[in-house]
């Protein structure tokens, strides 16, 4: 299966530019479906990025953000060529992974 | 009781259709013509949008939203949709046949040649109607009509079909002419308890706000088939734009792929014949 995670962060002056969108259902665990019966939660509670093994971005997440969630944010400190790794953890203990090219 | 209704309605038209034909070609339909006048009234009402730029729908009405829609090109959020129909595509049936099989070239680069008049059975075909009817040719479940599999795979077909313009034929049959003209007919009657054409939106205002929404111009609508909508945080295609459009304006929708959306898909999508096609979209 494909990777439930797209990244692509790119050099700019000496800050990169990073974009990431995760594909997750997000539930809130108050919506029904159309039996009637509630959808569980299902969420992502953490998101990481790690930049040679340093978080440079960390965000814990709740019910409130929204199905396939788009992330964007810039860091100091990378070179071209160095690797970034995005991770999620979901509160039924899933968890996925990627790491891109800085470019 | 609806259905029974269609088929006697059906059957008139026929009969009109057969007495109509005897008239003198004034009274015949002539789609280049309709479609040359279509063109121009949109053309006239936006002087300053570029024909091919229609198809961008609400962008090429509203700077601001335009600035927003370029950044989110740069990610497009119906990249998973793209990716799981390019993969669904690609992955043979159970009797080892692909979808590829049931399409002119493969099925690569055709979309603009969608919807088409099959003569044989006498009915428009949509894309999305081939699809399926691919599928139980092949002996699989057809899919629903409105999102998921099948936007994804319409998806990937418009993808792959981008930039090229859209190139709907009329044969020359009484039946496709009046396919045609249904079709026409279906756009401009108004229906609802709010009592809206799809013209009274997408002709009279495109470019106007509807609550917070900026209306797109009918002009080049269908080119950005299928869409991912922030509103339906999903993927949706030809058929969930007419049916939700036809629940918003507080009617009740037909059938997907039923008989007057087909023609009405017809007619639409050969009003914006030269119109490049821009699908997979995304919008607000």
């Amino acid at each position: 299966m494909a990777s439930s995670i797209r990244v692509r962060a790119i050099l700019n002056g000496d800050t990169t530019e990073v974009q990431t969108l995760i594909q997750h259902p997000m539930d809130t665990g108050l919506v029904k479906d159309s039996k009637g019966e509630l959808i569980p939660a299902h969420y992502i509670q953490q998101l990481s990025f790690e930049h040679n093994g340093k978080t440079v971005f960390q965000a814990d997440w709740g019910t409130a953000v929204s199905k396939d969630p788009y992330v964007k944010f810039a860091f100091k400190g990378a070179a071209k060529g160095d690797e970034i790794k995005v991770s999620w953890l979901d509160n039924k203990g899933a968890t996925d992974n990627l790491t891109a090219k800085i470019q | 009781m609806r259905a029974r209704s269609a088929l006697s309605f059906a059957t008139a038209a026929l009969a009109l259709a057969g007495v109509t034909s005897a008239a003198p070609a004034a009274d015949t339909v002539d789609p280049a013509h309709e479609a040359k006048a279509f063109q121009d009234f949109f053309i006239k009402k936006f002087p300053k949008v570029k024909l091919e730029d229609f198809v961008n729908g609400p962008y090429s009405m509203n700077e601001d939203m335009r600035k927003q829609w370029e950044e989110k090109e740069q990610f497009p959020p119906y990249e998973f949709a793209l990716e799981a129909g390019k993969e669904m595509f690609a992955t043979p049936f159970k009797n080892g046949k692909t979808y590829a099989d049931c399409f002119a070239n493969g099925g690569i680069g055709v979309r603009q040649n969608y919807p088409t008049f099959d003569e044989k059975d006498g009915m428009v075909v949509t894309l999305e109607l081939a699809l399926n009817k691919c599928r139980l040719a092949n002996g699989e479940t057809p899919y629903s009509y409105v999102k998921d599999e099948m936007a994804s795979l319409t998806a990937y077909m418009a993808y792959t079909s981008r930039g090229k313009p859209f190139d709907i034929k009329i044969p020359n049959d009484p039946r496709a002419l009046q396919a045609f003209e249904k079709g026409k007919e279906y756009f401009y009657t108004r229906r609802g308890q709010l009592n809206f054409s799809c013209a009274s939106c997408h002709v009279q205002n495109p470019g106007e706000r509807i609550r917070a929404e900026i209306l797109a111009p009918a002009l080049g609508i269908l080119n950005a088939m299928p869409i991912y909508r922030s509103e339906w945080s999903g993927m949706g295609t030809i058929s969930r734009r007419f049916t939700t459009c036809n629940s918003q304006i507080r009617g009740v929708p037909l059938e997907p792929q039923s008989e007057e959306y087909r023609d009405l898909e017809y007619y639409l999508s050969y009003v914006s014949n030269g119109l490049p096609i821009s699908g997979p979209g995304a919008r607000p």
